[in-house]
């Protein structure tokens, strides 16, 4: 069995922005764990003959050409928002962040 | 020699001059209002597919090729994950296992010897949004502006080839040039066109092993990424010499205090998690395209130097000084067309046209003197109708108010006198003004008569023949 440490779901939490108390971070290493352990089972089959694959299906070259299509307007694109202030979204303070 | 020397990689950012983005048809025009030019996929909306634009692509394909890079016969993007509010998405597109350019090279010119650096990689992604910051002191937020997300950006990877501030000029130069030749892109610094990131380690001179890197974001211009060579060396040699070891960190170049910052570890965790897009499919970069690329490349630096010099039989000196820019380039052969002295031409721009772009640092779009001026003006030297001196003053002022050289000789009374008899009554004069000169001249002193020349030339105003002048005083004082 896979050993997930504390430590180790703590970054990943941080990575997520996820808040995880003590004994959620317990809980998660073992179910993180458990879930590393089924997908090693793919492990036991042999793939040296066969190349990395990240789609299921064979297909390229799917292009655009390059022509201005109608945007949203201001209004539109802020409707969503939570926060918003001249014509931008309003977000928590990152300068010290940057 | 100092003890550590410095060794500078660099991370370029060029914004495509496509006219929309690249995964969406949101314009890229700059300067819009903000959030207007924006989309649901630019905006990382759920659902929605991203879509390459072509034009992206073959812009990229073309900067591969000037870079003299292998071109990746399957390119793909892949996902890099981190959470910042200009990233409406919470990852960026880019490419990280199969970029669409490797292992190529550049040549730049240093102070006269040339140098290769290596290139790593060149390869697509799209830029982010921009984050304003209310001005208002203690202001607990930030404002974002997404018109930039998706701007279709190369960046080009440099291997730590770099050893001097001067080198890194020259190769920052050298690429600005490359991309305005190849047409990818105009590069305004000020607009954000082109952004630099700069790693940079030391060793001890000339070991082979490399220092502890460094890497610095955020600079917008040469100015700016050399100035932050230059504290970033200090600031690590200072390290260095107390016995203390420099951190591998991203570190913020902060202009006010002109100091880099250690950015806060938590937030930079170099952790990714890159994997293939699944919203992205490969893209096949066939031979056919890239010969096709290939041959609609714009003319390159080097194969344009290499005409000027079997075309207007420039030395190499020229040529090469005359292609570095486009633009430069491009004045010179107007110029050239309009009046057949291709060399004088030449020295006209090494010396005056050059000098003037330079202390007015302005681009040759927006020098007042038209290239057909400066035609205008080294035509009327070869046809005898004013001196050299005399075109210099035609040349500052045409420079400084962009008047019709002819103009100004016409209007000023400039025209050169060729008129054997008025010159031979300033020759006269000067003799007899000057007999202790004469007698000097007389006695074999080179010297002398040169300088009588020079009065003569004086009384003239300028605009005696010199030749004449010459040929009149001799046989004058045999």
């Amino acid at each position: 069995m896979n050993g997930i440490s504390p430590e180790l779901v703590r970054h990943v939490a941080l990575l997520s922005r996820l808040e995880l108390s003590e004994g959620e971070t317990c809980r998660f290493g073992d179910d993180l764990a458990n879930i590393l352990d089924y997908v090693a089972k793919l492990n036991e089959l042999d793939t040296s003959s066969i190349p990395p694959t990240s789609h299921s299906f064979k297909m390229s070259n799917v292009f655009r050409e390059d022509v201005v299509q109608p945007s949203l307007t201001n209004p539109e694109a802020l409707a969503n928002a939570p926060d918003a202030e001249n014509d931008c979204f309003k977000v928590p303070a990152v300068i010290q962040e940057l | 020699m100092p003890r550590y020397e410095p060794v500078i990689g660099f991370e370029v950012h060029v914004e495509l001059c496509t006219n929309t983005k690249i995964f969406c048809g949101c314009s890229t025009r700059f300067g819009a209002p903000p959030n207007t030019q924006v989309c649901p996929v630019c905006l990382g909306m759920p659902g929605v597919l991203p879509v390459v634009n072509r034009k992206a692509v073959e812009f990229a394909i073309r900067t591969a090729i000037a870079l003299n890079c292998g071109i990746t016969k399957y390119t793909t993007f892949d996902r890099k994950n981190y959470y910042y509010p200009d990233l409406p998405k919470n990852y960026q597109i880019s490419q990280n296992y199969a970029s669409l350019g490797t292992s190529g090279w550049v040549d730049i010119d240093v102070n006269g010897t040339v140098k290769r650096v290596r290139i790593n990689n060149v390869h697509l992604e799209e830029d982010a949004g921009k984050l304003l910051h209310p001005e208002i002191p203690g202001a607990n937020y930030s404002l974002v502006d997404l018109n930039r997300a998706g701007t279709p950006l190369v960046e080009i990877v440099s291997e730590p080839d770099l050893g001097t501030a001067d080198e890194a000029l020259a190769y920052m130069n050298t690429l600005k040039n490359l991309l305005e030749y190849i047409e990818v892109s105009d590069c305004k610094m000020q607009e954000g066109r082109l952004r630099f990131e700069v790693n940079i380690s030391l060793r001890e001179s000339g070991a082979a092993k490399l220092g502890t890197k460094v890497e610095i974001k955020n600079l917008n211009s040469m100015k700016t990424a050399l100035k932050c060579i230059g504290h970033e060396t200090r600031r690590q040699t200072a390290l260095l010499e107390r016995g203390e070891k420099v951190f591998q960190e991203t570190r913020l170049w902060d202009e006010a205090a002109s100091v880099t910052r250690a950015m806060r570890s938590k937030e930079v965790a170099h952790d990714y998690r890159y994997f293939p897009d699944p919203d992205l499919v490969e893209i096949h970069i066939t031979d056919e395209w890239q010969e096709q690329v290939r041959a609609h490349l714009p003319e390159l630096p080097d194969a344009k130097r290499q005409r000027f010099i079997a075309e207007y039989d420039l030395p190499e000196y020229d040529a090469r000084l005359l292609t570095a820019s486009k633009t430069v380039a491009t004045y010179y052969e107007r110029a050239a067309a309009a009046h057949n002295n291709p060399k004088a031409i030449s020295n006209w721009m090494m010396t005056e046209v050059l000098r003037e772009l330079r202390e007015r640092d302005i681009e040759p779009d927006d020098f007042p003197l038209k290239p057909e001026g400066l035609a205008a003006i080294v035509e009327m030297i070869d046809d005898a109708r004013i001196s050299g001196k005399i075109a210099k003053d035609v040349f500052a002022k045409a420079a400084q108010s962009g008047r019709d050289p002819g103009e100004i000789v016409n209007a000023e009374g400039l025209l050169q006198v060729t008129d054997t008899g008025e010159i031979e009554k300033w020759v006269d004069e000067a003799i007899a003004e000057n007999p202790d000169m004469v007698a000097k001249v007389k006695a074999g002193q080179t010297k002398t008569f040169q300088a009588l020349v020079g009065q003569i030339m004086k009384k003239s105003r300028g605009k005696a023949n010199p030749a004449l002048v010459n040929e009149l005083l001799k046989s004058r004082i045999p």
